[in-house]
């Protein structure tokens, strides 16, 4: 779409243009272009000569189990934190648009963690879940007899990030859940009740498939935060503990990075998040035109 | 509801409450576990009513900060926190601002270049360019400064998208009109765009101040300076405190502070606040 009565002046647009792109040359694309760059060379430890070496980085990177781990811990961490989020904010959703007079006072107390830092809610899980005082942790020693610590066993702070991010990130979908279930026409919902369709029958044949391009838009949205918005949730807890249980592939490129003063790697490493955060945002992008109309 | 059963009904409130109880929960002990001196805590189980120690806890966290971490006011922290998200979502809006009139209403060489690359940002967070973004700060020496917390957060593909697209829905008539009473393209965007945009600059403003306010890698990075640090960034050092115990009831008093500005944001403008997250989606 395009304006068909438009200004024109050599110099003004330029002008207008100029910070935003200035700030995008010199700390987005420039850093990205030596990201892409020195992935192909080795540096030597002092920083004053490098060499070409290919893709030697990338086998490198790829050779190394720790960073194959971290894949592992990535798609388990994004699959679940992803199928969690939708399921519970996809049920409160279907709940709050049924109680068509209290939902706005449900909304508000569902909607509010949007707000928090993910390094925040870390934070109040890791505490609630603190092996010797933590509440939670407190209840699933007495309730099951199972020992939390999360200190010591890499399965269960892989479930103490999972719960934590998936805890943030439950509003976010719960709105657009929310107003997705509410563009949908109610004629349609009334028309299968008269044909004795009951509420099961009409959510799987007709509500579901209706809020199809929602939940596309949301699995994207989702594995992107996953992936990429939740290193400082895991930083600020478990920092990839233990032995690297909960080490994610952006928790990995920090510290290659920043612990390990590895210029190559870490910049290999920073060329495969870029292919996969590009993949996500094309596949976003593609499909957006197909999404509900709020 | 389409039919009445009283089941259902009481099945979807119920529902509804234990998907409050969860979402509320972790608040609220962090909140009971604020006003509670330390050694309350220190044994399972821990209270769930509150203490009598708030105003000490909070007193303490607010000027002096904790001991073994170094000891930073998070009274400091909260205000470094509030400079740069509110420094942060006015300069996004700025640039974008200005950059969505630019490509809407000019037809100039490159344009759709310049589009383009503002669209790739949004492919480039900084988790993905961290070490030669961080070289290039150096060499700048922007690390430890202010222009270096605020400035290449500035840049938003998000904002830039939301101001394009409201500005298309804009008829061509008011351009029109301007021209003839002989108006030139910054008294047009000054006079009858900005007005205009007030409503969606309420809502992106809402969203990006809560951006800002959250940022954690980007502090992390940047700033070594006491001084600096942002509140959300900070409480990484309370939790890590070397050998010492984690003081836990002054850590939660700083994430329930922490918390408060961006969560009474949303709470107090709800429906902006779900407009601009909608439509900047979008």
């Amino acid at each position: 779409m395009e304006k068909r009565v438009f200004f024109r002046d050599p110099v003004l647009p330029y002008l207008l243009v100029a910070p935003q792109i200035v700030i995008t040359v010199v700390f987005f694309l420039w850093p990205s272009y030596q990201a892409l760059e020195s992935a192909l060379y080795v540096e030597d430890a002092f920083g004053f000569s490098r060499q070409f070496v290919g893709l030697d980085n990338f086998r490198a990177i790829f050779a190394d189990k720790v960073y194959l781990r971290a894949f592992g811990v990535t798609l388990v961490f994004g699959l679940s934190v992803t199928v969690l989020t939708m399921a519970l904010s996809l049920g409160l959703a279907v709940a709050a648009d049924r109680v068509l007079r209290a939902s706005t006072a449900y909304r508000t107390f569902l909607i509010w963690p949007y707000a928090v830092a993910p390094a925040i809610a870390g934070v109040l899980w890791y505490f609630m879940m603190n092996p010797t005082i933590g509440i939670v942790a407190y209840w699933i020693e007495a309730l099951s007899g199972t020992e939390w610590n999360h200190y010591v066993n890499g399965n269960q702070a892989l479930i103490l990030v999972i719960i934590a991010a998936t805890w943030k990130q439950i509003s976010y979908n719960f709105l657009f859940f929310l107003a997705g279930l509410q563009s949908i026409p109610r004629a349609l919902v009334e028309a299968a009740a008269i044909d004795r369709a009951g509420p099961a029958r009409r959510f799987w044949t007709i509500i579901f498939p209706l809020l199809a391009p929602t939940t596309f838009f949301l699995l994207v949205v989702n594995l992107v935060y996953a992936f990429f918005d939740t290193f400082s949730l895991i930083d600020a807890t478990t920092n990839g503990g233990p032995a690297n249980a909960t080490s994610t592939l952006v928790v990995k490129v920090y510290q290659s990075g920043f612990v390990g003063q590895d210029y190559g790697a870490s910049a290999a490493q920073s060329v495969v998040l870029m292919v996969i955060v590009m993949a996500m945002t094309v596949l976003q992008f593609r499909y957006i035109d197909r999404r509900v109309n709020y | 509801m389409v039919e009445n059963r009283p089941l259902a009904r009481a099945l979807t409130h119920f529902a509804l409450i234990m998907g409050v109880f969860f979402l509320c929960f972790p608040v609220w002990m962090a909140v009971v576990a604020s006003t509670h001196p330390a050694d309350a805590l220190s044994r399972a189980p821990i209270p769930l009513w509150f203490g009598n120690q708030a105003w000490e806890n909070y007193s303490t966290v607010l000027s002096g900060g904790i001991a073994a971490a170094g000891g930073v006011p998070v009274g400091q922290m909260l205000w470094n926190s509030a400079i740069m998200a509110l420094a942060v979502s006015f300069g996004k809006i700025a640039i974008s601002l200005l950059s969505a009139f630019a490509v809407v209403y000019f037809r100039f060489p490159l344009r759709m270049v310049f589009f383009w690359m503002i669209f790739i940002t949004l492919m480039l967070p900084v988790e993905v360019r961290i070490l030669p973004t961080y070289d290039v700060m150096v060499n700048l020496q922007l690390l430890n400064t202010w222009g270096g917390l605020i400035v290449p957060l500035v840049a938003s593909a998000t904002a830039t998208f939301l101001f394009r697209q409201f500005f298309l829905t804009i008829p061509d008539e008011l351009v029109e009109a301007a021209r003839i009473d002989r108006a030139g393209p910054m008294r047009f965007f000054w006079d009858i765009l900005l007005p205009l945009s007030r409503t969606n600059i309420a809502a992106i403003f809402i969203i990006l101040f809560i951006f800002g306010w959250n940022q954690y890698l980007w502090p992390l990075i940047i700033t070594t300076d006491e001084s600096l640090y942002t509140v959300v960034m900070g409480i990484r050092r309370m939790m890590n405190a070397g050998e010492a115990l984690p003081v836990w009831n002054l850590i939660m008093a700083t994430a329930v502070l922490a918390m408060l500005p961006p969560v009474m944001v949303v709470l107090a403008m709800q429906r902006l606040f779900v407009k601009g997250l909608v439509e900047s989606e979008k």
